[in-house]
């Protein structure tokens, strides 16, 4: 099937690569009641949790007396009144590689913020109110603030919990740890002309969406536990949920409506089961909504890194030896600590396939600071900034252009690279080959948008400011192979629309408008025909759901397979309708046509006799796929800054990305995605730092102490697509939401050493570290 | 204690408590277009026309709003008809989440009336404000120079 779509006539397309308007646009613009927490529930009860305000203690009593008498309040439970089940919130595929090392309630903290007790009352108020009687008894115990503290002989015990599974070394504060070596390192750095080793540290970032998670839980009339949440993977939330409470998966739905942005932040299993315990204990409908302060510091950040990368090559800018040492930071659970430290080199290396030898190894260690999770990017965008800076550095002491040097030695159409088998995301990964790749002309489109040749290395100065540009190149994936799977069901109405049902998840990134122009592209009508509902464990078919930049290429492949089955239905009734041969005929602007004779009949008239009058029976077909590989799209990028030598201020002139996302199915929201992630990675190279305490406590914990880019802080932003056809997506489609935030804090890294001879390798970068940092360089 | 507010033309009475934020009762109100994310007046979600002046819902107290008059983005459509923001934000992807777009569009809005044809900067400028996470402000920004153009003030390059 995919060889037969990978033609030149296929590439005429109806309805995808079209940028039609978003199926749930008008709902949006209008400001319909479509997110969790627009929902009105009648009886509902407010659940708030009461917090930890110590990163790392024993509760040694909760005392709920007080909290129990204010008016309004109507259950409060502890770790005493739920069963102890070990789980990971990560809300991964099963069996998850991530650690079962998190109770829904413990008797031991491990952050500031970790849930102590679940209060659920009549009124907001009351439950505010009630949060703040209950009297917690900690026995306080030292706790690990810095990550490279974690695995010191004397370092306190974070996961000593017997109950623990899956923790690689828990006596050591190890949450997971990976090794791989290709080829030998030692030996291939002898016949290296230079080798630089440096290190690069990238801290964490807020993912900070729109919508702060909620939750609401009810029964059905029928008595099912419903569930309505803002997340990004609700199969995965109805089996865990089913698992912690011990309830049959069928007698649990979970709804997906409109969600208010995720990036990853809404991966986890959040605040499910808050709401869960309360209505069953209450038999009451409960509903939950984080503060702005909890989404920052009580759900997940992103993965800090630190790794050491060591470059060999060739006086010529032949790269032979990647070695990458790492340490990353999962915080007080390890959720997601193996995959994200993975893909920070299975997504980074292949990049560069021509080395002889590549070795990635480290450890993923916990701390008693907030709990790292899925981000945008995965670790990938941690990864680079290591090894793209390190080769930047390396070409420009061999005299290179450090663009040439990455353009040189970067991965091509036809390509592979031994990674892709070796390392996948918590286990091997598959062997594929390149089949789509127009990196160069992404780097030969940017470059001139950048004026690369006219500005590199001129240092252009005016006044105390002076200008410089810095590049970089990304791959991700599409989808994790062999893991990730979606399914689709359509089915066909008598009017000759369409209903097209998903387990995908659609979090603002348009799949639902994506999948119904798949839809339409297969039965040749128009997407306003296709009628998507998605993401209801009980009326959708399962998806892994949103994440690992999968929507498009696996769901999107599932939901082109169902069309595929609907259309042969279509065309095997109407061939007995017509009384003509089905090889006469195709299907055009819906309705079915005889190439020979000319019949036709409408996909209406058709679909009337079929429930009404002739062979009756409803057209339907459900299609599941699984990726065989996982096709990475491309991306280059480019830096100007401005940096003025008496302040240290970092000016973003201009960026420039252009990705090969292959055919892009919807220009404008594919578009919109690299904008998006390109202004999420800009953020976080300038503007975006997460403070702690002494305490652990994460002060940076609002919008006034951690700033995202509002449209002032940066300056021109020009992003662009690049066509390729990736023969295994549907109709030629890779994945492009992930990739444009993994390129900025390189790029302007490389753009600041352009301009002011100063290597910072501690993102995010602060003008007054820069000003510091000048000052001794003199320069 | 009883208040009155007038939103998009319909007159409220509403019974609130003292202190409480005019972003809280138009959501009780039904008005759930206006959106609580910051709630410290630093990402302009919630943000409202009062008297054709965009202020930020979730700090105005609900009794400062009485004789004035409040404008929800429920307001912009007229008989399935969308205001012409509502519109070019549809055509240029300005909504992905969606959740920012009522303060978006409030915002634009206001600009437009006041200032018929802004330059790019001036846009910026006036959006500066609202805070957007999944985009990279570029749809927006296009979305109201579309409409400019379309007005023939300025040429469509």
């Amino acid at each position: 099937m995919t060889d037969a779509l990978n033609t030149k006539e296929l590439k005429c397309f109806n309805a995808v690569n079209k940028s039609v308007k978003k199926v749930d646009g008008i709902s949006l613009v209008t400001g319909q009641p479509v997110y969790t927490n627009d929902f009105d529930v009648p009886g509902a009860l407010y659940v708030r949790l009461v917090r930890s305000s110590h990163a790392h203690a024993i509760i040694k009593n909760i005392d709920t007396s007080q909290a129990l008498k204010i008016p309004g309040v109507v259950t409060i439970l502890t770790y005493k009144d739920l069963p102890r089940i070990p789980f990971t919130r990560a809300g991964q595929g099963y069996p998850e590689p991530s650690p079962y090392d998190t109770f829904v309630l413990d008797k031991k903290v491990r952050y500031v913020g970790d849930p102590v007790a679940i209060v659920a009352a009549e009124t907001e108020r009351a439950a505010k109110l009630a949060v703040k009687a209950v009297k917690v008894e900690y026995e306080v115990l030292d706790a690990v603030l810095d990550f490279e503290q974690a695995i010191s002989e004397n370092a306190p015990i974070i996961h000593d919990e017997p109950e623990a599974v899956g923790i690689h070394d828990a006596s050591r504060n190890i949450a997971a740890h990976f090794e791989m070596e290709i080829g030998n390192i030692d030996e291939t750095l002898k016949s290296c002309d230079k080798v630089i080793t440096r290190t690069y540290h990238t801290k964490t970032q807020l993912h900070a969406m729109m919508e702060p998670h909620a939750s609401i839980s009810y029964f059905d009339p029928n008595g099912k536990l419903t569930v309505i949440s803002s997340t990004q993977v609700p199969f995965h939330a109805r089996r865990i949920l089913s698992r912690l409470f011990n309830i049959p998966i069928g007698d649990i739905r979970v709804i997906k409506p409109r969600i208010g942005g995720g990036f990853g932040g809404k991966q986890a299993i959040h605040l499910e089961p808050y709401v869960v315990a309360v209505t069953l204990k209450t038999r009451r409908p409960a509903r939950m909504v984080l503060d702005r302060s909890e989404v920052s510091m009580a759900t997940n950040i992103r993965h800090e890194m630190k790794y050491t990368v060591t470059v060999g090559a060739t006086s010529n800018g032949e790269i032979k030896v990647i070695d990458m040492e790492g340490l990353s930071n999962t915080g007080a659970y390890g959720e997601h600590a193996l995959t994200t430290f993975m893909v920070a080199g299975s997504k980074t290396l292949p990049l560069y396939n021509k080395v002889e030898a590549v070795r990635f190894s480290g450890n993923v260690v916990y701390t008693n600071l907030p709990s790292a999770g899925a981000y945008r990017g995965y670790g990938a965008p941690q990864g680079l900034f290591a090894l793209d800076c390190t080769i930047d550095e390396l070409a420009r002491e061999l005299g290179l252009d450090p663009l040439d040097v990455k353009e040189k030695n970067s991965i091509r159409e036809g390509e592979s690279s031994p990674i892709f088998r070796i390392m996948g995301e918590g286990r091997e990964g598959v062997d594929q080959i390149v089949r789509s790749c127009k990196l160069q002309e992404c780097i030969d489109k940017g470059k001139a948008a950048i004026g690369w040749n006219e500005k590199y290395g001129k240092r252009l100065k005016n006044g105390s400011k002076v200008r410089g540009v810095g590049c970089a190149i990304a791959m991700q994936g599409s989808g994790i192979a062999k893991i990730d799977m979606g399914a689709a069901t359509i089915k066909m109405n008598e009017d000759g629309s369409f209903n097209l049902l998903l387990g995908a998840t659609d979090l603002g990134t348009g799949s639902d408008t994506i999948m119904a122009q798949i839809a339409a592209e297969v039965l040749q009508v128009s997407y306003d025909k296709i009628k998507v509902y998605s993401s209801d464990t009980d009326l959708t078919p399962f998806d892994t759901g949103a994440y690992a930049s999968s929507t498009t290429y696996v769901s999107g492949n599932a939901v082109r397979k169902a069309a595929e089955m609907v259309k042969e239905k279509i065309l095997e009734k109407a061939s007995v309708y017509l009384e003509e041969p089905r090889e006469n005929l195709m299907v055009e602007n819906a309705k079915v046509v005889s190439t020979k004779t000319g019949r036709e009949v409408t996909y209406e008239e058709l679909g009337t006799k079929l429930f009404y009058t002739f062979e009756q029976e409803q057209i339907a077909a459900t299609a599941s796929y699984v990726g065989e590989e996982s096709p990475p799209p491309f991306l280059a990028s480019f830096a100007e800054v401005e940096v003025d030598l008496e302040t240290g201020k970092i000016e973003l002139v201009k960026f420039v990305s252009y990705a090969d996302c292959g055919t892009p199915l919807n220009p404008v929201q594919a578009l919109g995605q690299l904008e998006g992630a390109t202004m999420q990675g800009i953020g976080w190279a300038l503007f975006e730092d997460v403070i702690y305490g002494k305490d652990g406590r994460m002060l940076t914990n609002d919008f006034f102490t951690y700033k995202i880019p509002a449209r002032m802080d940066y300056g021109k932003l020009e992003c662009g697509l690049v066509d390729s056809y990736e023969p295994t997506g549907p109709f030629g489609a890779k994945s492009i939401a992930e990739i444009g935030i993994d390129t900025p804090i390189p790029a302007i890294a490389n753009a600041i050493y352009d301009a002011t001879g100063v290597r910072l390798r501690k993102a995010p970068f602060n003008s007054e570290e820069l000003f510091f940092e000048i000052l001794k360089e003199e320069v | 204690m009883m208040l009155e507010l007038t939103v998009n033309g319909r007159v409220h009475s509403v019974e609130i408590n003292p202190g409480e934020m005019l972003l809280d009762v138009l959501r009780r109100l039904g008005y759930k277009s206006v959106r609580r994310s910051c709630d410290n007046a630093s990402c302009g979600n919630c943000t409202v026309l009062l008297d054709g002046k965009p202020i930020l819902s979730c700090t105005t107290f609900a009794a400062r709003a009485t004789g004035h008059k409040i404008e929800t983005v429920e307001s912009l459509e007229k008989d399935g008809i969308l205001h012409p923001i509502q519109e070019s934000l549809l055509e240029t992807g300005g909504a992905q989440c969606g959740f920012c777009i009522p303060g978006f569009a409030l915002t634009a809005k206001a600009l437009l009336e006041e200032n018929p044809e802004p330059t790019e900067e001036e846009i910026r400028e006036a959006l500066n404000g609202n805070l957007c996470r999944c985009t990279g402000y570029e749809s927006q920004i296009r979305a109201i120079l579309n409409i400019t153009h379309k007005r023939g003030g300025l040429s469509n390059d």
